[in-house]
């Protein structure tokens, strides 16, 4: 039994699966930063920007309704962005009292509390293409190459290499305690157990799971010692981006570019 | 009570589209022990994942004379005693009490009760002095003792081990096999360790890619080299 649903990557040949990792990941922080950096209530610009999602979207060969249900994931995020609804200053719009408190929910604060809501829901979208077109080692190669610092993009290797094996050990864990989670034929007793003593259960399980990943850590640190490791992290050198890849950064880097300018000029 | 296992022409494909099991057919009469072998891959420990409704199948299987349907799981999963391969899936508590304790504190028996099972299935598998040890510290042939407990207090009328010597010393892997000719119940034992299932298992069921291939006692299956060979099992 292996769990692969955690995996993001679908595999494909659109022009956005072949584009090297490395532009892609440039490419995608980069439309983060505008969507970001984009002033509020610049609707034109959002409009664009999600146009350019949807563009990227179709040419990855995804489907539009792929990431727009996984985006729909990262939308209980967009609540941490609420209050803003209140402590905007400006124009009121309603008043809701609250026993002895008095809520005001003003113009200016929805304005930004939707155009921040906006802008994280395209560039989540941005981020899921990213995902779901570049293969993690991909994506590993990308981040070394733009300097993120070796140990963390060790780190990242890592974690996606054993979170499998951590999904499925929990898988195994809740399994069997499914197979021993029976029903007396005796009519007078009822299963289950009481709700404090399950909480404990669950407890205990977590409990195992954290320590074996810790003695499973000993074990691959050990394994990587035995094989050389000495705490520093060595790979490959790099292969050369090609014309189009270039050609592609530097058009799309220049069209975020005009889209900031013009946002932040209207 | 019924301490059998019917299973009748049961398929199964895991969601990825792999054809696990084609068609397979196994009775097993009450008190009798069976052995299950077959190379990796053959589908055995998905059989016997059908056996306390965890995988559901097509086909028929009943197990304690009751019909493995949504509406009996619970009652199915008190009867069959599942013991993993891996003793660490099924040891999750912090103490070996604890662990023993679950089924029938599980199934909601009063303390008292519970209390006594656990000391009796512990007194079974020679392991009454670890109540109030940690699993997590065990030897692997003491948590394999402890994991076979934790299904012993639930007083089940059958038996299923995956792989129980996988894993284990020679004489850890001795006491077991001691421990399991002296436990009187239906047993389905999935194995790779033939000396083991000619010792201990009368009658020897041989899987491969999905189907029941051989069935039959043991000592006749054992002394026909080119079967064994064919299913890239050992004469041992």
């Amino acid at each position: 039994m292996h769990v692969h649903f955690l995996d993001p990557y679908r595999p494909g040949s659109s022009p956005i699966h072949q584009l090297d990792a490395r532009v892609k990941l440039i490419l995608t922080l980069a439309y983060i930063l505008t969507a970001a950096l984009t002033p509020i209530g610049a609707w034109p610009v959002y409009i664009l920007l999600l146009a350019w999602a949807v563009t990227i979207e179709i040419l990855s060969e995804l489907g539009v309704g792929f990431v727009l249900r996984r985006a729909a994931l990262a939308l209980p995020f967009v609540l941490a962005a609420l209050p803003v609804i209140f402590t905007a200053p400006g124009a009121a719009l309603i008043h809701l009292p609250i026993g002895p408190w008095m809520l005001t929910i003003t113009l200016p604060g929805v304005e930004r509390f939707i155009s921040i809501a906006l802008k994280s829901w395209i560039s989540v979208q941005m981020a899921i293409v990213l995902a779901a077109t570049t293969s993690f080692p991909d994506l590993l190669t990308a981040m070394r190459a733009i300097k993120v610092p070796r140990l963390l993009v060790a780190i990242f290797g890592l974690m996606w290499r054993y979170l499998f094996v951590l999904v499925d050990e929990a898988l195994r864990l809740m399994r069997a305690r499914l197979s021993r989670s029976g029903e007396s034929d005796r009519p007078d007793l009822k299963a289950g157990g009481a709700l404090i003593w399950r909480a404990k259960v669950a407890g205990g399980m977590a409990g195992s799971l954290f320590l074996r990943a810790i003695e499973r850590s000993d074990r691959i640190y050990m394994a990587m010692v035995a094989r050389g490791y000495d705490g520093e992290v060595r790979a490959a050198p790099l292969p050369r981006l090609s014309r189009r890849d270039w050609l592609t950064l530097w058009l799309c880097l220049g069209l975020l570019l005009a889209l900031l300018t013009s946002a932040a000029l209207f | 009570m019924h301490h059998s296992i019917e299973i009748e022409q049961l398929y199964y494909s895991y969601p990825d589209g792999h054809q696990a099991l084609r068609g397979v057919s196994l009775h097993v009469e009450p008190c009798e022990k069976v052995a299950l072998v077959g190379p990796n891959g053959a589908g055995k420990s998905t059989l016997i994942l059908h056996l306390n409704g965890i995988l559901n199948g097509r086909g028929q299987v009943r197990v304690a004379g009751l019909p493995v349907v949504k509406e009996n799981l619970g009652k199915i999963r008190a009867r069959v005693g599942m013991v993993f391969q891996n003793p660490d899936d099924q040891l999750f508590s912090p103490t070996v009490y604890d662990d023993v304790a679950f089924g029938p504190i599980y199934q909601g028996l009063p303390q008292e009760e519970v209390r006594q099972r656990v000391e009796k299935a512990l007194a079974v598998v020679n392991m009454s002095d670890y109540l109030q040890r940690v699993s997590h510290h065990l030897s692997v042939g003491e948590k394999k003792r402890i994991a076979i407990a934790t299904v012993l207090s639930m007083d089940p009328e059958i038996l299923i081990l995956d792989e129980p010597t996988a894993g284990l010393d020679p004489r850890a892997r001795r006491s077991l096999m001691k421990l399991l000719e002296n436990l009187d119940i239906t047993m389905l034992v999935s194995s790779h360790d033939m000396l083991m299932v000619r010792e201990l298992f009368p009658r020897m069921v041989i899987m491969d890619d999905g189907c029941i291939v051989a069935d039959g006692p043991t000592q006749e299956l054992m002394a026909d080299e080119a079967l064994l060979n064919a299913h890239g099992l050992e004469k041992p």
